[in-house]
């Protein structure tokens, strides 16, 4: 059933993760692995487990029992800022814009992980990416639009340069329009430079059309895994996460 | 209108000193949403440790040149508090985070009475007095009832407290660690998955208000010439009360509230009655907190994101 991720080797192998909230698990075995180079999805419904995924592999919370190897290393104890250090980045759910810093700022803090080392070519990039952002440099985050604010949180995302970027929801609350610009960007990001991404979606369609794998998560497992294709032409697919018809 | 002005001095300088303590509580509950009760104490343990070191100087090394012994004495006393409030966090407030909200405040509050009864067994109970080493004032007007006088140490501390204003503004504003301070502040969650080191960030955080309450306690030190275990407890709950005053969490309010406070307290001795002048400065907490729960320049509860 599952594909076997190309003859690369992984740059980020997760094996039989649990994590746990108190007492009630939320992750009970999930197994998934990225390649270098590879845009890998994942999708699910609502309450599947697809955000604590992408912040336990942050250590925040920390898996309870599993293995998280990034690059060859067991990272699944280390602290939460020195797994960012590794060169992993995310733009996590809900966006998490610093809400009294301005757009600026927040890109500096994105440029910090890499301590600035090429932050004058990186800013020029993010704003050709997203011109808005150039127009709001000095608007404060918390008064950016939902769809700026998404923006400003995959810009702060890349302005470290990061090996593996992992993306929860990038198109959430965005107008179509912006939404297919954002996957461009990520398409772009991809092909041009290597970018290794993880993307949690809930534009299945969109997602799995631009990823090379996919993984389908139900209740803290994951159901089912193959090529965006594949997973696009099974009919489960399609009638739990298709419906709409895009 | 010669005591009004003698009385402004007076309160700008005092306003000073509770400001510099205010910006400790400040950051402290800026970063960690904690009223560290303990600030008032590591205020006094501080004025305490310059105390020592000018001992040291003036009698043991026989320095005599009371500019750089005060000078030398700052500097000891910011190094040695900040090395204890560094300590204090480690122990008394880390392994509480994360816990239920008043853990750390309890823990705070036996911090507290931890240093006051540990100067006081070190120390002894009584007053340590010194004399004053800038005993020269500047007279600003003759005639009139009395003569209006700045002393030395009013003018250090005034140009001191600026200076230091200043360069820990632009720390805060424009340096990593003071947006590192600032993100964690606003989503400590967010700043470690952008690689801050949020346990290092908040000892720095303590390490830099114990250092401006060490220059806050040696120049009260300088100021007043005394000192007690038990000057922890009124300055610090008056410079929390600035805090309160400016907006909890906002370092401009600190300072502003300090000097308001400062000048509240002095006027109000000068113009009413001295029994009452810290009735008046608690008052004014109650009042705040009452009518203006988020201070004078604190932002309100509510906020969009
Ligand atoms: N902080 C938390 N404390 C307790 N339970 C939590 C917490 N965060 C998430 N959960 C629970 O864990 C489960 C998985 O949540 P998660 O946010 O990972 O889902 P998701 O797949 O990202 O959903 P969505 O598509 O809605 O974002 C849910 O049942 C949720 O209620
Ligand atoms: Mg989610």
């Amino acid at each position: 059933m599952s594909v076997e991720a190309n003859a690369k080797p992984a740059l980020l192998e997760i094996k039989g993760i649990k994590t746990y909230y108190g007492n009630i698990i939320a992750l009970k075995g999930v197994d998934l692995s990225v390649a270098e180079g590879e845009i890998v999805t994942l999708i699910g419904a609502n309450g599947a487990g697809k955000s604590t995924l992408m912040m336990t592999i942050f250590g925040s919370p920390r898996a309870r029992e599993g293995q998280i190897i990034y690059n060859g290393r067991n990272i699944t104890k280390l602290a939460t800022h020195e797994i960012a250090r590794l060169g992993i980045a995310q733009s996590p759910e809900g966006r998490r814009i610093f809400p009294r810093m301005s757009v600026y700022e927040n890109l500096q803090m994105g440029a910090s992980l890499n301590n600035f080392a090429h932050f004058t070519e990186d800013l020029e990039r993010v704003y050709t990416l997203f011109p808005r952002l150039k127009d709001r440099a000095t608007q404060r985050g918390g008064t950016l639009s939902g769809g700026e604010q998404q923006m400003l949180a995959i810009a702060r995302a890349i302005m470290s340069r990061p090996r593996l970027l992992m993306l929860d929801e990038p198109s959430l609350g965005l107008a179509p329009l912006i939404a297919l610009q954002i996957f461009d960007v990520i398409r772009d990001l991809n092909k041009r430079e290597g970018l290794t991404v993880l993307l949690v979606e809930q534009n299945a369609f969109g997602a799995l059309k631009l990823a090379d794998r996919g993984y389908v998560m139900v209740n803290g497992l994951i159901t089912m895994s193959g090529t965006g294709k594949e997973l696009l032409a099974r009919p489960e697919v399609q009638a739990a996460y298709l419906e709409g018809g895009h | 209108m010669d005591l009004f002005l003698q009385e402004l001095i007076n309160g700008v300088t005092l306003g000073a000193i509770y400001g510099l303590i205010a910006i400790g509580y400040t950051m402290v509950y800026g970063i960690i949403g904690m009223v560290n009760f303990a600030h008032g104490d590591v205020f006094m343990l501080s004025a305490f440790i310059a105390l020592l070191f000018l001992l040291l100087l003036t009698q043991k090394l026989g320095v005599t040149f009371m500019p750089l012994v005060f000078v030398l004495a700052a500097l000891g006393s910011m190094l040695m508090t900040s090395v204890w409030n560094w300590a204090i966090e480690r122990i008394a407030y880390r392994p509480l985070r994360g816990s239920f909200r008043l853990a750390p405040l309890i823990s705070a509050i036996g911090m507290s009475i931890f240093l006051s009864n540990f100067v006081q067994v070190a120390q002894g109970p009584r007053n340590k007095p010194i004399s004053n080493p800038f005993g020269r004032s500047i007279t600003l007007t003759h005639g009139g009832q009395f003569n209006v006088t700045m002393s030395y140490s009013d003018v250090i501390i005034v140009v001191v407290t600026i200076a230091l204003l200043a360069g820990f503004w632009f720390m805060v504003r424009h340096t990593s660690l003071g947006r590192s301070q600032r993100a964690c502040e606003q989503d400590m969650k967010m700043a470690a998955l952008l690689g801050v080191d949020v346990n290092r960030t908040v000892s720095l955080t303590f390490i830099i208000g114990a250092a401006l309450a060490a220059v806050a306690g040696s120049l009260y030190l300088m100021k007043y010439g005394v000192i007690n275990f038990a000057d922890g407890f009124l300055p610090g709950t008056k410079a929390f009360t600035a805090a309160v005053l400016g907006g909890i969490g906002s370092l401009p309010g600190a300072v502003l509230g300090g000097l308001l406070i400062g000048l509240i307290e002095t006027f109000w001795s000068a113009y009413f009655s001295t029994d009452y002048k810290d009735i008046a400065a608690f008052s004014i907490l109650a009042i705040t907190l009452v009518f203006l729960p988020s201070g004078l320049l604190g932002r309100p509860e509510v906020e969009k994101v």
